[in-house]
């Protein structure tokens, strides 16, 4: 079985990854290899281990194995020091701090290294982020949170951004800004792991797949098998009961 | 000279004075409490005897080196404040994920061992500390003389408690240090040093609770006790006020002595319980304190 669509080099590179919430082993064994430049996204029901795999090379979990980025060794370093590596964290809850306007929420996340994107770029990706800049970030939509979720995270300076279910409980509508709003942030030279139940949504622009069940990954497919039919419903037979 | 309910204005003023004065002392304490509960979700028992050594700091300074007031000011706060940040760097660090309640025990535990010792070195009794020379005497402000040291006392009190609170909320850092008291991972996560801030904090805090200490040397005496002695009402402040409620800390510590000040004049039996009964009184209206949130 041939993965290679992308001709980027694998940016992040994961290896027997286990982790614990506690005593409870929440990742059995996942391996993922994410190219530079591609949307991946991982799939599962919930529970499986997707977004413990994302806190997991994130820092944020006890975890083993090994989770290379650009070559180095995440396992043992710290979330602040992970970020300064070049990697973002948008979480499922979206995070949006209260007591913080929507403009002070955006630019609270420290800008870590050159080359992430300016605050007007961003307003211009999220439109309504700049009408609503002095709203209290915690009064914004539901849709609204999520663009501030993403929006703030591309000022660090971050090559590859971690996003847990950016579709989560989102009218069509906003899912499909969404969507398109990755879409751009992949041109832009984002490489993007995301996190997805609605693999509708994820099979519109995403380059690789990764089905996630019980931690650890139990099937793989790429950009091409979205096309083949007998392949997609292969893979989607993993989420059906 | 005008009487009310049967007490001179003269009194009336002199006791709101001495309210004014204890509450600057309540308001810095409780500011620092409040900080450390926001961040390490610690009641910082040790906060006290942190103000306690800084009065110790400034006696010992001003006894054994000859280093005044002044100097005293402003050396003993960064000495309790490196004190404070090695406390947490060494302790408080190994416990953070454990359940809130050993962050007490071990800053309760701390406090009776720091007190202890000064106590073995230095007695019980209070030792007494000079009035800065440049602040002896006072003002008649004609329905009261108005002595200059308490009044430097309030001014210097209020002026740190205002910066500390614009630094928290009008800056960058103060934006940080909120977001890390509500969601510290995150704020991680997005490449801030949360644990260097929570050291930092802490010794923040500490360094605070030093600047009561020395500003509190030439009023009431240097003794070992003087800190847990003060502490009990200032936990009934910060939690009047609403446990992490930073503005409510301050406000309350002023509004708390006034009100001690007042009971003084009124019926003095109830000065020392006055601000429990406060406490009780607003726990059961409002449980998450006058300015807390309800969570």
């Amino acid at each position: 079985m041939s993965e290679r669509i992308e001709t980027g080099a694998d940016l992040l590179v994961v290896e027997n990854l286990k982790a614990w919430y506690g005593d409870s082993r929440a990742l059995q064994r996942i391996d993922l290899r994410v190219r530079s430049g591609q949307i991946a996204t991982l799939v599962g029901r919930n529970g499986a281990g997707k977004t413990t795999t994302l806190r997991a090379i994130m820092g944020l979990v006890a975890r083993e194995g090994s989770i290379r980025f650009q070559g180095r060794e995440l396992v043992g370093l710290l979330p602040d020091a992970i970020a300064r590596c070049g990697i973002a964290y948008c979480p499922e809850e979206r995070g949006i701090f209260p007591g913080l306007t929507t403009e002070e929420n955006l630019m609270l996340p420290p800008v870590l290294r050159p080359g992430g994107m300016s605050t007007a770029e961003v307003y211009s990706l999220f439109p309504n982020l700049h009408e609503r800049r002095r709203s209290m970030g915690t009064r914004l939509s539901g849709g609204e949170q999520q663009m501030l979720a993403i929006g703030r995270i591309l000022r660090i300076g971050a090559q590859l951004l971690l996003l847990d279910e950016p579709t989560e409980g989102l009218a069509p509508i906003i899912v499909e800004q969404i969507g398109v709003a990755i879409q751009a942030l992949k041109a832009r030279g984002f490489t993007i792991l995301l996190v997805e139940q609605n693999l509708d949504f994820a099979q519109e622009i995403s380059d690789a797949f990764w089905m996630i069940e019980d931690g650890q990954v139990v099937d793989q497919m790429d950009r091409t098998g979205v096309v083949d039919e007998a392949a997609l419903s292969q893979f989607r037979k993993h989420l059906s009961l | 000279m005008i009487e009310i309910l049967g007490v001179s204005s003269q009194a009336l003023w002199g006791q709101l004075l001495i309210g004014l004065i204890n509450g600057a002392f309540y308001a810095l304490l409780s500011l620092g409490l409040a900080i450390i509960f926001g961040l390490l979700n610690i009641v910082n028992f040790a906060h006290g005897a942190q103000y306690m050594v800084g009065a110790f700091c400034a006696w010992i300074a001003l006894n054994w080196f000859g280093v005044n007031y002044w100097v005293a000011l402003i050396l003993a706060p960064l000495v309790v404040g490196a004190l404070g940040a090695l406390m947490e760097l060494l302790l408080l660090r190994r416990i953070r994920d454990l359940d809130h309640v050993y962050g007490l025990l071990l800053t309760f535990g701390a406090a009776l061992l720091i007190e202890g010792s000064f106590r073995q070195f230095f007695g019980s009794a209070g030792l007494p500390y000079p009035m800065p020379e440049q602040l002896r005497g006072g003002r008649d402000l004609g329905f009261m003389v108005l002595p200059n040291y308490r009044a430097w006392v309030i001014v210097a009190s209020a002026v740190v408690c205002l910066v500390t609170w614009l630094v928290i909320e009008r800056t960058k850092l103060g934006a940080y240090l909120r977001a890390a008291m509500h969601n510290p991972s995150l704020l991680q996560a997005f490449g801030v040093r949360v644990p260097r801030m929570v050291t930092l904090t802490y010794a923040f805090g500490a360094t605070l609770a030093g600047f009561g200490g020395v500003m509190a040397a030439p009023i009431y005496q240097v003794s070992p006790a003087m800190g847990s002695s003060t502490l009990i009402v200032v936990f009934a402040v910060v939690v009047i006020g609403g446990m992490g409620s930073i503005g409510g800390a301050m406000v309350t510590g002023f509004g708390l002595g006034l009100v001690e000040g007042l009971a003084k004049v009124f019926y003095p039996p109830a000065s020392s319980t006055v601000i429990f009964a406060v406490m009780v009184i607003v726990l059961l209206l409002r449980p998450a304190g006058l300015f807390g949130r309800v969570a």
